[in-house]
């Protein structure tokens, strides 16, 4: 049966449609949730896509974490729904506090873009297919990934960090650290955009296995 | 401001006081102050004299260029919006439609380069956007001067940062572009921006009134006092002082600054707008802001507008008429609509989070009137202001390169070592990887971008008018191209050549070039040899859009690029869009297997040191006549491209041009991470073979079981094909006779081009 899944629209949103189109790809029912909106009408999961919101001239994602659907996503995410944010969506989920950690400026100072490798550390519902230590190839693209938290050694020990940069760290994370997830395993955040890499014509196809919680359930016998 | 017990009829703009030095100071000569006088009938007013002085300057009203762009050919069946709009528009089929053109920021982006360059980028979105597209695609033609100087290191860091910021912010890929150093561009660089859209193709705007009493809306950000003058004091004249930070300290006022979350929202509200058919006409504010999407909008419909000055939303009340008319604030739109859809618009605007104020309406008659205070403060014909401005037949004088002359092929001694000279070459910004630059763009949003940054050209996947990606197989490709050193040995010849190398790229993926837009960057248009530079390069641009069928639909001129009395070299820039049925047939640049024939499709090579990247990098030396281009040549090698793409027949095809076979060769099998064995044309000599840069070439790898198919294909079209080789294994580039290159050491050099440019020395 396939999943409906929600994909936030802020002001000043820009992946959002490439979140549509992934999501699609994979077998879901995506729809679009506007941010004054205090209510996500039912959805299975919610990705909070890439991008900018309100222009993050504040610092990314400082903004976001306000507007009226944020307190329905903090909801859903303390009831176990699943809930990924993508570049833009993991430094909105971080400044909600439904991510543990922040991110800031990268230590080049400059906004990269360039496909990189990840592994997978650990499974949560978004990356359910794939085996610990595969690793994927994935584009990144943001001037704030630069993963930090006081103890990326207890978090690891916690299972909660997924994805790491495989050899090449591209904007200074602790630990290579390129996603986490909350305790719980539901709420996961990454750097990179699997939704970029979801079409052979366009990348590559890895992004498809960290979508793993949008694709159709397995039919009920 | 209107008193009460003023005694003047408020009704008539009060005249300025000392008009005379005040047009002075706007820029206007005496001969242009009397014109004036004789249309408005009295002494003009401050603000009249204002939104006169930004609307005949240079910049806006191409008084310099008109008599010569009418040259330039513009019409076909594929144009549905040729020059004189916002942007040009062709039909792809499937009901889609494509707008694009290119513009400038080169003032502004020396001033400030990362201010200057972001709103370069956002002014070209608004023009695209404003036909009703949805901008999909951004390239950037970038000239700077030589890498190590600290001002270029400034000035093309800031630049790139600058693009970045705002394109990235705003959501529309960074897909191309090209860049080239020279130390004629140190002290006036060159930033030109070209943007594609998607509109379904009856949904095209236009900058036009259509009734009396529909609204004018005011959409976007408050204006301000930023950019005021930017078009007629930055963008029309040279400056005076040398290539450093003291006139650019001047004029700093004069750059707008940028705001890409304001123009994101601004694109979304737009579209909706469209959507649902509420405007009836729009228009973009960019160069002269209020005055000229006003002028502009009545005069286009032979009607007038009346606009309430005190109700346009300021951020320092303190603005003068003059300046809110003339303020160049960014991310403004102006739309025309009926009074009875006025609360949609609003309500529409309101949910995306965009002000939008009624200031005035569209009016009987031609008089474009604003008022303040209740006190009209301009009341002059709207054509005679956006249409009748003056127009110049500059006296010209040939162009003559003091080196056109010479005969490098015949006298420049042969290199000791070329394979030293071809690693050399590899690292000049112009050959080398782009990366460094491109990192800092986002390519990838919007999922329509097949190939981006560093092939020939650009390709997309056209989303439909909505927005949505992957909806059809129908793709685009667009490149730009422009070589200003070739230019300035033969304006003409080089201008030929350079149309026919961006369409040369955009046939190299497989597409069908359909349309130009052109961006011609020149030096100071009262001196004689400028001026007649222009006016030749515009007829061998013309020529070689005719004989490739792809009329220019629109674009830009910026003169007055010139640092302390020295023009830049005349460098007219174009980009070329063309047609993909099917995008799972593009084809790469990259060698892609092992085994493959490598041939040269097109002319055999001949003598072409003239101009080229060797003679000017590794000799420091620019001489020579250029060979001239076949263009029937050229069109037959095109179209066979197309042919041969169409049916899945090349691995690979890459253009010939900077740096001659050597760096074709080397970038193909750099990017493929394939090596090369080549045997060199007979009857030429070996640095000839490597770094000629004669015209009408294209290197291809075919498969094996493919090439007799590709034989007779080209037999069939009347186009040469040179067998040079086979893709190998091996991580070198042997060209028998000559040497290898090696690729890891070539691969270093190659990538340390651009970063130095960045990151000085």
């Amino acid at each position: 049966m396939s999943r409906r899944v929600g994909v936030v629209q802020f002001p000043g949103s820009c992946d959002e449609r490439d979140a549509l189109h992934a999501l699609a790809l994979v077998g879901a029912e995506p729809e679009l949730l506007w941010h004054a909106e205090a209510e996500l009408r039912g959805v299975d999961a919610v990705v909070v896509p890439g991008g900018f919101t309100y222009g993050d001239y504040l610092r990314a994602g400082a903004l976001a974490r306000f507007a009226p659907i944020m307190g329905a996503v903090a909801q859903f995410a303390a009831e176990g729904g699943p809930v990924l944010g993508i570049c833009n969506g993991f430094q909105v989920l971080c400044e909600a506090r439904l991510l543990p950690g922040a991110l800031t400026e990268n230590v080049t100072l400059r906004f990269v873009h360039r496909a990189v490798d990840v592994r997978v550390e650990a499974t949560n519902p978004w990356s359910a297919g794939l085996v610990p230590g595969a690793t994927l190839t994935v584009p990144i693209k943001h001037g704030e990934g630069r993963y930090v938290h006081p103890d990326p050694q207890g978090l690891a020990d916690a299972g909660q960090v997924w994805l790491r940069y495989a050899d090449d760290n591209p904007n200074g994370s602790v630990a290579d650290i390129a996603g986490v997830t909350n305790a719980a395993g539901n709420v996961a955040g990454l750097m990179p955009h699997p939704e970029h890499a979801v079409d052979p014509l366009l990348g590559g196809t890895d992004g498809r296995g960290l979508l793993a919680a949008a694709a159709p359930a397995p039919a009920a016998h | 401001m209107a008193t009460s017990d003023r005694a003047v009829d408020p009704t008539v703009p009060e005249p300025a006081a000392e008009p005379d030095a005040l047009a002075t100071d706007l820029g206007l000569t005496s001969q242009e102050y009397q014109r004036i006088v004789a249309t408005c009938g009295r002494t003009p007013s401050t603000a009249e004299l204002g939104t006169y002085s930004v609307m005949w300057s240079e910049h806006c009203s191409y008084k310099t260029s008109k008599i010569h762009l009418r040259r330039l050919p513009s019409r076909g069946p594929q144009v549905l919006v040729g020059p004189g709009e916002n942007a040009g528009v062709v039909d792809v089929g499937d009901g889609l439609a494509v707008a694009f053109k290119i513009e400038s920021h080169n003032h502004p982006s020396f001033v400030e380069p990362i201010q200057g360059a972001a709103t370069g980028v956002g002014g070209i979105i608004r023009d695209i956007l404003t036909m009703g597209a949805r901008p999909i695609a951004l390239l950037d033609p970038l000239r700077f001067g030589e890498p190590g100087d600290p001002v270029t290191t400034r000035v093309a860091s800031g630049v790139v940062r600058g693009i970045g910021r705002y394109g990235n912010a705003i959501g529309v890929p960074t897909v191309g572009g090209e860049v080239d150093v020279d130390p004629c561009y140190a002290g006036n660089p060159l930033v030109n921006v070209l943007c594609v859209g998607v509109v379904a193709r009856d949904g095209i705007q236009y900058a036009k009134a259509e009734r009396v009493g529909d609204v004018a809306v005011l959409i976007g950000q408050r204006t301000g006092r930023d950019g005021i003058g930017g078009a007629s004091v930055l963008a029309s004249a040279t400056f005076d002082d040398n290539a450093d930070d003291e006139a650019g300290q001047a004029k700093r006022p004069n750059v707008q600054v940028g705001d890409p979350f304001a123009g994101k929202l601004l694109i979304e509200a737009c579209l909706e707008l469209y959507a649902r058919q509420l405007v009836s006409g729009i228009q973009d504010m960019g160069a002269a802001g209020i005055a000229c999407s006003t002028a502009e909008m009545a005069s286009a419909a032979g009607l007038g507008m009346r606009v309430d000055l005190d109700r346009v939303p300021l951020r320092e009340p303190s603005m003068e008429s003059w300046e809110i008319l003339c303020s160049e604030s960014q991310e403004r739109m102006l739309a025309l609509v009926q009074p009875d859809r006025l609360d949609d618009v609003l309500a529409v605007c309101r949910r995306w989070g965009v002000d939008a104020t009624p200031i005035g309406e569209v009016t009987d008659g031609d008089r474009l009137v604003f008022t303040r205070g209740g006190a009209v403060v301009h009341d002059a014909p709207a054509a005679s202001i956006a249409d009748e401005g003056p127009t110049y037949d500059r006296p010209r004088e040939p162009w003559v390169h003091p080196h056109a002359h010479e005969h490098p092929d015949a006298d420049e001694p042969a290199p000791v070592d070329p394979i030293a000279d071809w690693l050399a070459l590899l690292d000049h910004p112009r050959a080398a990887d782009p990366t460094p630059i491109a990192e800092q763009y986002d390519s990838a949003v919007g999922s329509s971008t097949i190939a981006g940054p560093g092939g020939d050209a650009a390709v997309l996947r056209l989303p439909g008018a909505d927005g949505t990606p992957g909806v059809t197989l129908r793709g685009v490709a667009v490149a730009t191209d422009g070589n200003g050193r070739r230019c300035s040995l033969d304006p003409a010849e080089g201008a030929r050549q350079v149309v026919a190398e961006a369409a040369r790229n955009v046939a190299c993926t497989g597409a069908r070039p359909l349309a130009a837009t052109n961006n011609l960057n020149f030096g100071d248009p009262t001196r004689p040899p400028v001026m007649d530079a222009f006016a030749t390069a515009v007829d061998g641009l013309g020529q070689a859009c005719e004989a490739l069928d792809t009329p220019i639909t629109g674009g830009n001129v910026s003169f007055y690029n010139a640092t302390g009395g020295t023009d830049i070299h005349p460098t007219p820039v174009v980009g070329v869009l063309g047609t993909l049925a099917d995008v799972t047939a593009a084809v790469p640049a990259a060698f892609q297997r092992v085994g493959d024939a490598i041939v040269l499709l097109g002319a055999s090579t001949r003598p072409g040191l003239a101009g080229s990247l060797w003679l000017w990098h590794v000799r420091g030396r620019l001489a020579g006549r250029l060979p001239a281009i076949d263009l029937a040549a050229e069109v037959a090698l095109q179209r066979l491209l197309g042919d041969l793409a169409d049916e899945r027949l090349l691995a690979s095809a890459h253009d010939v041009a900077d740096g001659g076979l050597a760096v074709a060769l080397a970038e193909s099998a750099l990017r493929g991470h394939r090596g090369a064995e080549v045997t060199p044309e007979p009857d030429l000599a070996a640095h000839q073979w490597l770094f000629s840069e004669a015209p009408t070439r294209v290197v291809a790898s075919v498969a094996p079981d493919d090439l007799a198919a590709v034989e007779a294909a080209a037999a069939a079209a009347g186009v040469p094909l040179t067998h040079l080789g086979a893709v190998t294994e091996a991580q070198q580039v042997r060209v028998a006779g000559v040497g290898a290159l090696d690729l890891a050491a070539a691969r270093q050099r190659w990538r340390s081009g651009t970063a130095r440019l960045l990151d000085g020395p």
